[in-house]
């Protein structure tokens, strides 16, 4: 027994994520936060999508279940798991079961390696971002055969078009995603690096994010990122695998309840992903802004009060609705429920403003809130983008982002090189 | 209109030659339940990739014989029905079809009803134009537009709810006038509808017009000649998008339209963005209309003297007016009985459907989607 | 015009007048060259309409009535034609591609066929629907029970 305590107290002074340290317990647990969080942060985006989206459209959105339609997202996936799992008679049945998961586990094996903070990661691969792109192209064989084995035309298309579409926009990605790993390797011994947590550092160690880097060089590649994961994730105004105005659903036209939300999940967690590459290469990861410039205690400080500020912001805008509910005995219920929301999440600002609490927090906040910055554009291109055509989504992907990566690939290896050059004289 | 509309069109109607044992192609059908086929339309489409090679288009499914139904009704009876055909539209139907009979009867509506008449029809077809941006912006991937079109077609509604008590099918006119004499503050809402409406085009046009995929997906897409337009009767926005100033209100006027001073819009190419910006620019002149109709509204008597038991002498007439969809006709054949002998609707839609195949060939299945769009069918219109 | 075609083809033709709009009635053998020469001489360049209608008292039950009009005169002009029950018509969609439906819709409510019509069916109606429900005869609560069962399961549709 006390051989199991210290190996599970042995990692608590470690400064490597579990999995590097090996500690098995500690990968269980993070493992298990990283899918709750990821659960959670999908029904959330669930919610604000839907809001953000009404609100963009001049509506309201989801506002019977619950305050301001909060539960929304709970009574959805209730109704989705009781609801009947059809398949289709002339589906092939074990491929129709298997490509769900498969799209799944792609997505949320991503997550391996996501750095929500130098020691807030389940493992730490040397070859993290690569296996981050690998894995996550893997989805495209779930979609694929989610198109096949449905044996319809709509899904087929749906999934023809959304498996070109992710490989051609691959390229273009990994393009820049070589781009970004070459500035890892301005140092003085020049030795980059693929880790994630290894290319955050490298922000940190050059004193800015690669989104500055050789302005407007590092720029330009996030751009070519930032497009492509758009289009890699199907989302608008790429969504043509499953646009709905033409494919009705694209490859998950025939799927049903469960196995449907499945592939809604993948989707919503791809997005996290991608988003996560893009804040790990770019924006500096876990890191806050500016933090060799003000890197003096006081700044310390006020940038530890930020997630509790966050959060009593939010608790704040629960109570404010709240008081505006209608004061109707029918709304008792909605404005308790909404105050008592709020009261949940002031005790969560408070007690992130304990300084023990906010120093190991800070980072995931930070992250999060560079993702989540991501998930607002995903919203935003949707409520303002018509769709494009196929043939225009191809031409984009090779003709326009392929040969600008080119160009930004060549462009910084050149300034790098000259660096170098001027670094060892 | 000059003599290029007249030769004679070498439209292809053809199926295109199918090459030996060709494995590539495939049939899908599309509808009739589908999100974007605007009702219960069925399109079997013949693929090469996504490539249309060819389509025919199944419809039907609403057919409710709205002229068999005619036969049967007295002439006031059938009235409400042709509200049904194009329920979008609703108040153009019924303005063709009591046109129809007056001319029928030899009566004329007196000058306020025209004029009401005028009103009613082109905040219409500013309804129609507006549910057709919305559905159609929808179908080519935009969302939002649909909120803020249905937001503002609202205000029409509720004119025409205060006006007449219907929103949709509003039976807004009688034979030989109206029934009703328009409620206090129609005016001032009519002009206040107008100066809230101006802004909301430019806020449209704002999402659309020089957005880069806007333009992308609708450059080019779905274009139809001037000539191919004659030779397959398509009327309307259509034609006129292809460059033909072409308008039933200017060509042939009807009610009081030569009393009021606006522009044919019409465009060049014939593709669906020009189409949309015909559509978007009739929406100007349509405010235009109604702001000199409103303007000018004279006193009196609203209904002519019409016999309560309407026995039109035995004859035939052809009447037709331009609906927001294209020419809408009414032939009425009478025997001298209370009820028309024969009644046939040329239906815009229906017309225009057919240069669906024409449009499409040789574009993506995207496309489909956008020329359905953009030929605005209703498919009450087209099944009757 | 309509005096000049007299002029040319004689009493085949008959210029007809009902409030303010002139139409014509034509002999039925006049018809395919009269819709050539209205089509290419007269540039009646745009097939609006074409319907019929059923006197089922009449020796020539139908009424086939062309609606036609011209850009470049601005002017519509109705051709009409008697012909009997099982008469067909040669078709106009050499002439108009636009009377392809139109054609097929008079077919369909009527059962009047037009000869060399690229795809002689029924539109609105499915397809191996019995009668046709324009004509007088048909009932307006009638239908093809026989076909109601059959595809759609049910007793009757009323």
């Amino acid at each position: 027994m006390g051989q199991i305590l210290d190996y599970i107290k042995s990692y608590l002074s470690s400064s490597q994520t579990p999995g590097a340290a090996g500690n098995m317990f500690w990968v269980l647990v993070y493992i298990l936060l990283v899918f709750a969080g990821l659960s959670v942060a999908v029904i959330a985006m669930n919610w604000l999508e839907r809001k953000i989206l009404a609100h963009m459209q001049v509506r309201l959105g989801p506002m019977r279940v619950g305050p301001h339609g909060l539960m929304q997202p709970i009574a959805d996936a209730i109704k989705l798991l009781l609801k009947e799992d059809i398949m289709p008679a002339e589906a092939d049945g074990l491929i129709f079961w298997v490509a769900p998961f498969v799209v799944v586990l792609a997505a949320f094996t991503t997550f391996v390696v996501v750095p929500f903070g130098p020691t807030h990661a389940i493992t730490d691969m040397n070859i993290g971002i690569l296996f981050m792109l690998g894995v996550s192209s893997l989805s495209v064989l779930g979609i694929v055969m989610a198109g096949w084995a449905s044996n319809s035309h709509y899904p087929l298309i749906g999934a023809l078009r959304s498996s070109a579409q992710m490989v051609s926009y691959e390229v273009a990605m990994g393009l820049a995603v070589v781009s970004a790993i070459l500035m890892t390797s301005l140092n003085a011994e020049g030795t980059g690096t693929l880790s994630m947590i290894g290319i955050v550092q490298a922000q940190l160690a050059q004193g800015e994010w690669f989104i500055f880097k050789f302005f407007p060089l590092g720029l330009i590649a996030f751009f070519i990122f930032a497009v492509a994961m758009v289009a890699e994730t199907n989302r608008a105004p790429f969504d043509l695998a499953e646009a709905e105005s033409e494919l009705t659903a694209g490859f998950h036209t025939e799927y049903s309840g469960f196995r449907w939300s499945l592939f809604f999940l993948a989707e919503y967690s791809a997005m996290i992903a991608v988003s996560s590459i893009a804040v790990t290469l770019w924006l500096g990861g876990w890191l806050r802004p500016f933090p060799n410039f003000l890197n003096n205690s006081t700044w310390d400080l006020v940038f530890s009060l930020f997630p509790g500020v966050t959060f009593l912001l939010f608790a704040a805008m629960c109570f404010y609705n709240a008081l505006r509910m209608p004061k109707h005995p029918l709304f008792r219920v909605q404005t308790i429920g909404l105050a008592g929301f709020g009261v949940v999440l002031g005790l969560i600002g408070l007690v992130l403003f304990i300084p023990a609490v906010s120093v190991r927090i800070q980072d995931i906040f930070w992250f999060s809130a560079k993702v989540a910055g991501f998930m607002y554009l995903y919203i935003w291109y949707r409520g303002t983008f018509p769709r494009y055509r196929f043939d225009q989504l191809m031409r984009m992907g090779w003709k326009v982002l392929l040969p600008m990566g080119l160009g930004v690939l060549i462009l910084t290896a050149s300034v790098a090189l000259l660096q170098q050059k001027l670094w060892h004289q | 209109m000059t003599d290029q509309h007249s030769s004679l069109s070498n439209l292809d109607l053809e199926t295109p030659e199918k090459p030996f044992l060709d494995a590539n192609e495939l049939v899908i059908n599309m509808g009739p339940q589908h999100p974007a086929t605007h009702g219960v339309l069925r399109v079997i489409l013949r693929l090469d990739g996504e490539k249309v090679l060819g389509l025919e288009c199944v419809i039907g499914y609403l057919h409710r014989g709205v002229e068999k139904i005619g036969e049967h009704r007295t002439y006031t009876m059938f009235n409400p029905y042709v509200d049904r055909m194009d329920y979008v539209a609703a108040v153009s139907n019924g303005l063709g079809y009591c046109e129809t009979v007056e001319k029928l009867l030899n009566v004329e509506a007196p000058p306020r009803a025209q004029h009401v008449r005028v009103i009613l029809t082109e905040l219409n077809r500013i309804a129609s134009h507006q549910l057709w941006l919305g559905t159609h912006a929808l179908d080519i991937g935009a969302i939002t537009p649909l909120f803020y079109t249905f937001r503002d077609r609202e205000e029409i509604l509720k004119i025409y709810e205060k006006y007449c008590g219907a929103r949709l099918t509003t039976h807004a006119f009688r034979i030989g006038g109206l029934q009703y004499e328009t409620y206090t503050g129609f005016e001032k809402e009519v002009k206040n509808f107008l100066d809230f409406f101006r802004p909301k085009i430019d806020e449209y046009e704002e999402l659309l017009t020089t957005n880069r995929i806007w333009v992308e997906r609708t450059k080019n897409v779905g274009t139809i000649s001037a000539q191919d337009c004659i030779a397959l009767g398509v009327t309307g926005p259509v034609l006129r998008a292809s460059g033909v100033k072409w308008d039933l209100r200017k060509a042939q006027p009807y009610a009081n339209y030569k009393n009021f001073d606006f522009e044919i819009p019409i465009g060049q190419n014939g593709d669906t963005y020009d189409r949309y910006l015909v559509r978007m620019a009739e929406m100007r002149q349509s405010v235009r209309i109604i702001e000199q109709a409103v303007g000018a509204l004279p006193e009196g008597p609203i209904m002519a003297k019409v016999p309560k038991v309407m026995k039109p002498a035995a004859g035939e007439v052809y009447h037709s007016i331009e609906a927001p969809k294209g020419e809408l006709g009414y032939f009425i054949v009478s025997d001298g009985s209370t009820q028309p002998y024969r009644v046939r609707v040329r239906p815009p839609s229906f017309v225009n459907l057919q240069a669906l195949d024409v449009m499409c060939r040789g574009q993506l299945v995207a496309d489909v989607i956008a020329v359905i769009g953009t030929l605005d069918i209703v498919l009450g219109e087209v099944d009757r | 015009m309509v005096a000049k075609f007299r002029g040319t083809y004689g009493s085949g033709i008959t210029p007809l007048t009902y409030a303010g709009q002139n139409y014509m009635a034509v002999d039925r053998s006049l018809i395919p060259e009269i819709l050539q020469v209205l089509r290419n001489e007269e540039r009646f360049d745009y097939c609006v309409d074409i319907t019929a209608v059923h006197y089922p008292k009449r020796e020539k039950q139908f009424d086939v009535v062309w609606v036609l009009y011209s850009f470049a005169r601005n002017e519509r002009i109705r051709v009409t034609t008697q012909i009997v029950d099982g008469e067909s018509l040669p078709s106009a969609v050499p002439i108009w591609p636009a009377a392809n439906w139109l054609e097929r819709e008079v077919y369909d409510m009527f059962g009047i066929k037009f000869d060399g019509h690229p795809d002689m069916k029924r539109i609105l109606l499915p397809e191996g629907w019995k009668g046709h429900p324009l004509r007088k005869d048909y009932g307006i609560l009638q239908q093809d029970n026989e076909w109601v069962q059959i595809n759609l399961g049910i007793e009757s549709g009323q």
